[in-house]
């Protein structure tokens, strides 16, 4: 099997589908002759042209609402944010319009469109530029918030994002694309709301998505060291929810770790522990606990910002708790 | 852009102005009707009337094609009407019923009609600019030579989605025009609190390079004239047009402002100067139109409209699961 960085994975989503389907074009700011800010699309617009590879001017709000526009009727665009961070100026076209058109039409309008893009804290970016933006978008019915952890999943999820016929919120990890992993070729479609278990265990569940994955994995491999058995799962897709899995391995393990490198409060890891504890409350053998982003903005300072993220460190004590292990 | 300003001459033939009139009372009807429906509790939410402003989105929907598009903001009974939509599914929507246009989801400011092309009812000022100019881009991408119209009131102007959509537009030549209702107010705001220039074809259209025009609105025919100059321009590949359209709307904002802000007197004027009465007026100078047919055309909208009241009120409600129906086109799954 092919071996390929993250970035060069959703290349080949991208190239792959748009070969595909004509109806299919990218359009942001740098994506077409910079060849993308993070070299996401590098080689596109020699591939297929400027009627399919498009530059855009710094207006995020005026592009989103246009890649909707077009979606509405019939294309199916994918719109780059060269950051998450970026799209908190087009987050009304994202929430009032993507998500909304065909509730308010009562179904006449579908809005095929993926908004893609880097996230998270990339180091020493400040707090303008390190956003996880993924609770936000996660708590608007309507919309599909995906968040790919690993090369393959980075294309096959990208394929089906771009395939879906509903607005699909697709977050990669700046720190990610670089990551190289076996990528299977030509048609590997990994279906939306379906999360994947990245290692099996039977002692605890951590629950983890995107950047977070690689920690919760490093974390689970020393914890295997002393004797604990960390069963890791990927969620892969935030909205919807992969609830089956999550209560499955609760079921088996009475407990749970939500690790993100989201700030907590109202975050993911809320929202996820609400929904194993209204189902499995007499299943759970101690409290759910949560690993995040502490509560404050970025700092630019690289120790600063390296404090606050999810380490194994910090996995490992919460997993000691919910398992009553004195440290 | 001044010699668009001349007296209008004969734009359509006598058919076709005889259904505009008859559409802009169609339109007039409906409000006024839609309103005192609203005063019994019948439609809740926000209501915008359209009344005084029928000849801007008349006299430019007058001359598309079926397979062009139209987009609009929250005052949209009147674009809808004008693009072809019954008034039955507009004004069971009004009642937030299951034959409504939107299928009791969207209300006033949400009218959605696909098969006519009508893409909303947009009520975040200025939101539906940039999906406007994303229709023109398909258009374009496609190789077609449809065009689309967008409206949007004097307000909007104010927005950054319509300066960075427009700018886009531009560049790229899209099929857009762009129609400011300007009818002098953002809500209780009038234009000279509001907006550092007043010709507003400086900021719509010289500060992106398009041709831009101040025209009387509320001439009909002018209003169809100018149109029909941008369509055809942009079915061209000439791109977009910003088209100010001067106009009045008689009634507050929303249904629940008075409009004290505005003097009786610029009222008074507006209302001596009512478009379906000077359009009445033209038609029978020219020989077009007699009182019979007046007579003939205001009873038959009336029916018209008893009848879209009839089919509203004994429409039934949405079922209650239709809460979590068109969410999305894969099956909706609540995060409950």
């Amino acid at each position: 099997m092919p071996v390929l960085a993250y970035r060069e994975a959703l290349n080949q989503a991208m190239t792959e589908e748009m070969e595909r389907d004509d109806r299919v074009f990218l359009m942001g700011e740098e994506v077409a002759q910079y060849d993308g800010a993070y070299k996401v699309s590098q080689g596109m617009l020699k591939k297929f042209g400027e009627r399919r590879v498009i530059d855009t001017p710094i207006s995020e709000e005026g592009f989103a609402g246009m890649g909707i526009g077009a979606a509405m009727v019939g294309l199916r665009p994918i719109v780059e944010f060269m950051t998450f961070s970026f799209s908190l100026v087009a987050i009304d076209q994202i929430v009032n319009n993507a998500a909304n058109v065909r509730y308010m039409s009562g179904g006449q309008f579908a809005v095929p469109i993926v908004f893609r893009g880097s996230s998270g804290m990339a180091g020493c970016l400040g707090a303008t530029h390190s956003h996880r933006l993924e609770a936000w978008y996660a708590q608007v019915p309507g919309l599909t918030v995906v968040l790919p952890a690993t090369p393959a999943d980075a294309k096959g999820l990208l394929k089906s994002a771009i395939r879906s016929d509903d607005p699909v919120v697709f977050i990669e990890h700046e720190n990610l694309y670089g990551e190289k992993g076996d990528v299977p070729e030509g048609e590997h479609l990994v279906p939306i709301g379906k999360a994947d278990i990245k290692r099996a265990g039977d002692d605890v569940t951590l629950i983890t998505y995107s950047r977070s994955l690689k920690t919760t994995l490093a974390a689970a491999e020393k914890l295997a060291e002393e004797g604990i058995n960390a069963e890791v799962i990927d969620l892969r897709t935030i909205r919807p929810l992969d609830i089956d899995t999550l209560l499955e391995s609760v079921l088996k393990t009475h407990r749970a770790v939500i690790i993100e490198e989201d700030w907590p409060y109202c975050g993911i890891g809320a929202g996820i522990a609400d929904r194993i504890m209204q189902v499995a409350f007499d299943e759970l053998d101690a409290p759910i606990r949560r690993v995040y982003t502490r509560d404050a903005p970025i700092p630019y300072n690289r120790s600063l910002e390296a404090s606050m993220l999810p380490s194994v460190g910090r996995i490992i004590d919460q997993v000691h708790d919910v398992l009553y292990k004195k440290k | 852009m001044s010699q668009l300003q001349t007296e209008a001459k004969p734009a359509v033939s006598r058919n076709q102005a005889l259904g505009w009139l008859r559409q802009m009372m169609t339109i007039r009807r409906f409000e006024e009707r839609a309103e005192m429906m609203y005063q019994k509790q019948k439609i809740g939410g926000f209501f915008h009337q359209y009344s005084g402003q029928e000849p801007v989105a008349v006299g430019s929907i007058g001359v598309l094609r079926e397979d062009d598009y139209v987009i609009t903001a929250y005052r949209d009974h009147g674009h809808a009407l004008a693009r072809g939509m019954e008034a039955k599914p507009a004004m069971a929507e009004l009642l937030g019923k299951a034959t409504g246009c939107s299928q009791g989801k969207g209300g006033s400011m949400h009218f959605f009609d696909a098969e006519k092309g009508f893409l909303g009812g947009h009520a975040i000022v200025g939101s539906h600019i940039p999906l406007a100019a994303g229709v023109a881009l398909a258009i374009k991408y496609r190789g077609g030579d449809q065009v689309c119209l967008c409206y949007f009131g004097d307000g909007a102007i104010n927005q950054g989605a319509f300066h960075e959509a427009l700018n886009m537009a531009a560049m790229w030549k899209l099929p857009v025009i762009y129609i400011v209702e300007n009818n002098r107010y953002a809500m209780g705001t009038s234009l000279e609190r509001s907006s550092a220039v007043l010709d507003l074809t400086i900021r719509g259209a010289t500060a992106y390079g398009i041709p831009g025009v101040s025209i009387n609105g509320n001439d009909i025919e002018l209003m169809a004239r100018t149109t029909r100059e941008a369509v055809n321009r942009a079915r061209n590949g000439e791109g977009p047009t910003f088209i100010d359209a001067q106009t009045y709307r008689y009634k507050g904002h929303s249904i629940s402002d008075p409009a004290k802000y505005r003097l009786k007197e610029e009222l008074d004027e507006a209302f001596r100067n009512d478009p379906i009465i000077n359009y009445q007026n033209l038609l029978k100078e020219r020989g077009w139109l007699n009182d019979e047919t007046i007579e003939r055309f205001t009873e038959e909208v009336k029916r018209e409209i008893e009848e879209s009241i009839a089919f509203a009120e004994e429409s039934p409600e949405p079922e209650l699961d239709a809460v979590f129906q068109h969410i999305s086109v894969a099956p909706h799954i609540p995060q409950e």
